[in-house]
This record gives structure tokens, C-alpha cells and sequence, in this order.
């Protein structure tokens, strides 16, 4: 754990060292983490789903990381009545047009359409939610390394604090946050595990099912060229 | 073989079944169409390998259908925009994706089937071209095939827009706007494709109906056609030596074996392997690695944000490459219109390949060193041309060597190979062919 973390720490600096190139750092692995899963879907609640919607989610699926639907009906449903709506937001896209030149976009898919072949979209997300810095040339006074020109301020910089780039382009915390830079890390890692999660539900049991039907088709298999075998054994 | 010239009146044993079959084929050529495709069907008994893809191509084509119609039952072919600002049609993927039961297993057998039905087509192609199975008297089967294999690029390409993703949208936009180039009619003609000025919902109603009814009739007929023509004049073998030539006195191919039971059971082993490969995609990497499902078609269609790379999906690069290739405006015309003729023109000229080949033998167990050099290019730059087609036109190998003018290159060859195919084919050297097949 303390060498994951080491890694993690030294990463960014390793990784944003080479300028030209977009490297992305590793996000670390959660699915199996239901803890790690509910406090990203707590992260994204208070934090992203002021803008951002997640509108292919309904609340109730949350239950499949381990909550209540009581427990969701106390702790994050600040934007729907009932447990079965989808998780959307109160502002509508037209009118976040006009409010922030761009709507922002829906990130129930983000985790899939952010992958290239630079990495995975949970890497992108992992880099690119710990890459903000100051800038007072841009409106929103926050400018990012993954995102040139990003629209988004940095919304998470109270925990992050404030990061600004230091005349070799390297990022350098200048105002420390309420998290130390570990525990910064391990929030967006958690955020993110819950948006890998929010853009294919299914994606676990996708997978124990595979694991059965290869079980099944390899015992078919040993019948079916036992049968072959068998009626073949004639021909010459 | 396959017809029912042999007709004779099946007597019933006097069992419920046997009186129910007999009423049957008094009025139905049920058991005389079981004995002339199936169990009465002579194929030569040494297939290899490469003889499995044809049955796949069968299996998947049922997936496809089978799965499509249960995706067609919730699928909403709407461009509009839903409360959340998203398109319809593209909310009604991720509806299948999410709250429709096992919505998401018949998505990705359907997105994986797509890729998986041209790489077992593509495989079938291939084996027609080692064994010279195009060659007379197959002349009409390999036509159909070829006309199948046109069938199926129409099909995925329509089939591609439906999901309305990014590159669902710009990839119908870039191909339909390749029709604005043909001269004179161009223009009205891609207006008249699209429905519009722009690909957009009247585009992706017609694609709808095009893809769920009127090309898979076309396909499904075109299959009936090849089978009926296969079935006619016998399979090819990897010996390419034709066993109607040496028969039993009952008239029976002294090395042929009924299809039914031998190559029904042969070919469910092969049906599991191939459902074997299909579930570790279906269930383990269902986007493969951004070739089968690209990322981009992730974001919901922008009509105003073109994305900075366009690619196809894999199975089209080659072709898309072939396209790419020409960037001269011949004779005054837009050097895209050229393009547009040299991906339909290396389609299209498949179709040829059997009065193309002049070679005595058909299998290239038997043929020459000519011959085995330029199919193994052939093959080599098929791959280098389908690996270019997924770059940017911009795109070098290693940062040094330029990859466009490496497509224009192989683009040449692919023609090259087929257009001097009457000259090579003829002076090259051939081992006799043995009577028999060999096992």
C-alpha cells in the first residue's frame, strides 16, 4: 500500500515531465471495492451533479454498491422523488447554454469515450481530475495539462488545494488543501471507480458470466469432438 | 445432386410418423430437400481447417438476425433530443444497455457479431482463393459470394449509423458525401442518399429500414442462391480435384461422404471452438480495444463538432485505404470520385477473379512459386493496407516512413495482382494434380 501510494505521489510528476507526448497515469483499481465505489458516488453527488448529469443511471441501481435504498433516499437523492428516476440534474441543457457558453456534457459515459490509445478513459479521468492548475488568463482562473483550455473550473480545489505550474511545466502544489496530496489522490481514484462503475453497470457480472458460459462450451467442446471422432472413425 | 429428379414416393412403415411424414412429401419436397442437401449430399471427404468458415458465416448471420430483432424491439431510430439533451436514438442504445434484461448481452452479441462476420467471411474468401474453389464449375457461387460480400459492407455500414454516436454520424457523413463527386449528378444524388442536406434523421430513418429489412432479404436470398449453386455442382476441396469424376456404380463419389452425418458433426466442433472466441469478446472485451466498439461513438452525434480523426471500423480499412489511395483529380474529375471507384473497383473486380486465373490446377497445393509469392504479398499488404486504413493519412511507421504514399503502393499491387493475374497465372510452374483427393 505505502509503495502504491509512493507511486501514485511521484507519478503525476514523472508522467506530465515529458511535455509533448499526453502521458496518463494509471487509475488505480476499485470495482471490487463497494467502500471505494460509495464514496466516489458520494464525491460525484456533491461535487459533479451540480452541472453534469448521469442520466442513464437510476438511483436504485446504486444498490448494487452495497446500499440501501434508504440509505440512498437519505444520503443522495437531492435531484429526483423516487429511487427508480435516473440520476439527472435540475438544470436543463439549454439553459446551461446560456449560462456557460457549452453544455456541459452528461458523464454517465465518460469512463468509455475518454480511452485512446494513450489509455484507458478511467486513466484520462485519474490524470485529468489532478491536473488542474492556476491560470489568470482564463475565465474560470483554472487551466488543466490533459485538457488545454478546459471549460470546467477545478471544482474539487478546496481538497485538492492549489496547484500551479513552475517554470520547468511541472505541476507544484502551492496552497495546500484540506486532503494531503495522498488523500486527494485516493478521492479522485474513488470519483472515478464510481464513473468506470456509472458507464457500464453490468461490466461485473458481464464477466463472472463469462467465466460460466467458457466452462460450459469447454465441456461441449470435449462431447462435441468425442461425437466427430466417433462418426469419423470410418473415413479414410 | 441437390434437386429432386430422383423423386420417388417415400412409403410409409404404417407408424403415426412415418403416415404424417408420407402426407408431408406428397405435398412437399421435405424428404427428397433433407436427401439432396444434407444426408444425400456427397462432400469430399478431405476437408481441412479452412472449410469451418462457410457454416460460421451461416451461424452468425442467424446471431445477427436473431439478436436484431430483439434489439429492433426496443432500438428507437429518432435523431431528436430527449430532456437531457441527448439523442434519442443514442439513449435508446444505452436503454438496451442498461434497463432492458439482458439487453446488454444481445447488444454486444449483435456489435460483436458485425466484426466477427467479417472476419469469418474474410476467411472464407481467403480459402476460395487457395484452392481455386471461384474456378469452373463455381464460377456463378463465387459471383454470389461476391455480391453477398457487397450485401454485408452495405448492411454493416448502415448498421453502424443506428447507435448515433460521433462516428456513427461522421462516418456516414464522410462516405455519403464521396457520392457528391460522382460528375453532373453528384450532388442531388447524395441529397437524395441523405434525405437532407446533412446526415440527420430522415438519414437514419431510411438507414434503419434498410438495415433491419431491405438488404438482410436481399442477403438472405443471395445465400439461398449460393447454397442452391453450391449444392448444384459440388464443393471444392483443398486438392481442387473434382470427385465427380470418379463415382460407384450407384453413381455415388468414390471420395465423397454425405454431408449429414460427417460434416454436421465436424462442424458443430467447429461452431463450439468459434463460440468459444466469440464469448472471450462478448463477455471479456466487447469494445476490442476500441476496434469493434470505437470510443468516439461513446459521445452522442454533434453535427457540429467533427471529430479530428475519422476512422471505420476495422473490417472496411482496407477498402477505406484503397479510397484514401487516389488524391489525383484525373481527367478534371475530384480525385474523391476516383477514390469511390477504386474501393468499389477492388470489390468489384473479385467478381472477375475466375475468368482472371488461367492456371490448369485450382489448388495451390499444386501450384507454383509465382503464384504462392504473390498471394503471401497480397495477403501481406491486405493487413499493412486495413492497419493504414485506422491512422490518419498523416500517420508514418516507426516516425520516419511515410504511410500514405505506402498505401498508394499497396493500392497499386492489390490491382497489379488481380490485372496481370491472366499473364503470371499462365507461365507459372504446376505439380500434376492426383486423381483422388488426398487426406
Amino acid at each position: 500500500m505505502k509503495k502504491l501510494l509512493t507511486a501514485l505521489l511521484a507519478a503525476p510528476a514523472i508522467a506530465l515531465a515529458s511535455g509533448a507526448a499526453l502521458h496518463l497515469d494509471k487509475a488505480p483499481e476499485v470495482q471490487r471495492d463497494n467502500a471505494a465505489l460509495q464514496s466516489g458516488a458520494r464525491t460525484f453527488v456533491n461535487y459533479c451533479m451540480n452541472c453534469h448529469g448521469l442520466s442513464y443511471v437510476r438511483y436504485n441501481r446504486l444498490t448494487q454498491l452495497g446500499l440501501t435504498e434508504q440509505q440512498i433516499k437519505d444520503h443522495l437523492l437531492f435531484t429526483a422523488d423516487k429511487v427508480g428516476q435516473p440520476m439527472r440534474i435540475a438544470a436543463r441543457p439549454a439553459e446551461q447554454k446560456k449560462w456557460f457558453g457549452a453544455t456541459p456534457p452528461d458523464l454517465s459515459l465518460v469512463a468509455r469515450s475518454r480511452a485512446s490509445e494513450d489509455g484507458s478513459g478511467a486513466d484520462w479521468l485519474y490524470t485529468y481530475l489532478r491536473s488542474f492548475y492556476r491560470d489568470e488568463k482564463r475565465p474560470t482562473g483554472w487551466n488543466n495539462l490533459v485538457y488545454e483550455n478546459v471549460g470546467m473550473p477545478h471544482v474539487l480545489w478546496q481538497l485538492q488545494g492549489i496547484q500551479v505550474l513552475n517554470s520547468e511545466h511541472h505541476l507544484e502544489l502551492e496552497t495546500p488543501g484540506t486532503q494531503t496530496p495522498a488523500e486527494y489522490d485516493k478521492t479522485v481514484a474513488d470519483l472515478v471507480g464510481f464513473m468506470v462503475w456509472a458507464a457500464e453497470p453490468e461490466a461485473g457480472f458481464r464477466k463472472q458470466l463469462g467465466f460460466g458460459v467458457l466452462a460450459f462450451l469447454f465441456v461441449l467442446f470435449g462431447f462435441a469432438y468425442k461425437m466427430k471422432k466417433n462418426y469419423w472413425k470410418d473415413i479414410k | 445432386m441437390a434437386s429432386n429428379t430422383n423423386f420417388e414416393k417415400y412409403k410409409s412403415d404404417g407408424s403415426l410418423q412415418g403416415n404424417l411424414l408420407e402426407w408431408f412429401d406428397a405435398r412437399f419436397p421435405a424428404t427428397s430437400m433433407w436427401r439432396g442437401h444434407l444426408s444425400e449430399y456427397y462432400a469430399p471427404k478431405n476437408f481441412n481447417f479452412w472449410y469451418f468458415f462457410g457454416s460460421l458465416a451461416m451461424l452468425v448471420l442467424v446471431i445477427q438476425i436473431v439478436t436484431g430483432i430483439f434489439l429492433v424491439m426496443h432500438y428507437k431510430p429518432d435523431a431528436s433530443l430527449n430532456a437531457d439533451g441527448i439523442p434519442v436514438a443514442f439513449a435508446s442504445v444505452e436503454y438496451i444497455m442498461r434497463d432492458v434484461p439482458w439487453g446488454w448481452l444481445i447488444r454486444y452479441m449483435h456489435s460483436t457479431g458485425a466484426s466477427a462476420f467479417f472476419l469469418v467471411v474474410y476467411l472464407h474468401m481467403f480459402r476460395g482463393m487457395l484452392y481455386g474453389s471461384y474456378r469452373q464449375p463455381r464460377e456463378l457461387i463465387w459471383i454470389f459470394g461476391t455480391l453477398l460480400f457487397l450485401c454485408l459492407m452495405a448492411e454493416a455500414f448502415m448498421g453502424y449509423l443506428l447507435p448515433w454516436g460521433q462516428m456513427s454520424f461522421w462516418g456516414a457523413q464522410v462516405i455519403v458525401n464521396l457520392f457528391s463527386a460522382i460528375p453532373l449528378v453528384g450532388e442531388p444524388l447524395s441529397i437524395w442518399i441523405r434525405g437532407d442536406f446533412v446526415v440527420g434523421d430522415a438519414t437514419l430513418n431510411r438507414f434503419f429500414s434498410f438495415h433491419v429489412i431491405a438488404v438482410p432479404l436481399v442477403l438472405l436470398g443471395l445465400v439461398a442462391a449460393h447454397i442452391l449453386a453450391l449444392h448444384e455442382v459440388g464443393s471444392n476441396n483443398p486438392d481442387g480435384v473434382e470427385i465427380k469424376k470418379r463415382k460407384t456404380p450407384e453413381g455415388i463419389p468414390l471420395d465423397g461422404i454425405p454431408f449429414h452425418p460427417y460434416y454436421s458433426v465436424k462442424d458443430i466442433v467447429g461452431v463450439v471452438v468459434f463460440l468459444m472466441v466469440f464469448s472471450i469478446i462478448v463477455f471479456f472485451a466487447p469494445e476490442g480495444g476500441g476496434y469493434f466498439l470505437e470510443y468516439n461513438n461513446f459521445i452522442p452525434a454533434d453535427p457540429l463538432k467533427t471529430p479530428p480523426h475519422i476512422a471505420p471500423v476495422w473490417y472496411f480499412t482496407p477498402y477505406y485505404s484503397l479510397l484514401r489511395a487516389m488524391v489525383w483529380p484525373l481527367f478534371g474529375i475530384d480525385a474523391k470520385f476516383w477514390g469511390v471507384v477504386a474501393m468499389g473497383g477492388g470489390v468489384v473486380i473479385l467478381a472477375f477473379l475466375p475468368w482472371l486465373d488461367r492456371s490448369p490446377v485450382k489448388s495451390i497445393r499444386y501450384r507454383g512459386p509465382i503464384f504462392k509469392t504473390l498471394l503471401t504479398i497480397f495477403v501481406i499488404s491486405f493487413f499493412i493496407l486495413g492497419f493504414l486504413g485506422t491512422k490518419a493519412p498523416s500517420y508514418a511507421f516507426f516516425g520516419v516512413i511515410p504511410g500514405a504514399p505506402v498505401a498508394q503502393l499497396l493500392s497499386a499491387y492489390y490491382f497489379l495482382f488481380f490485372l496481370t493475374m491472366p499473364w503470371w497465372s499462365k507461365i507459372d510452374k504446376y505439380k500434376p494434380e492426383p486423381d483422388r483427393v488426398t487426406m
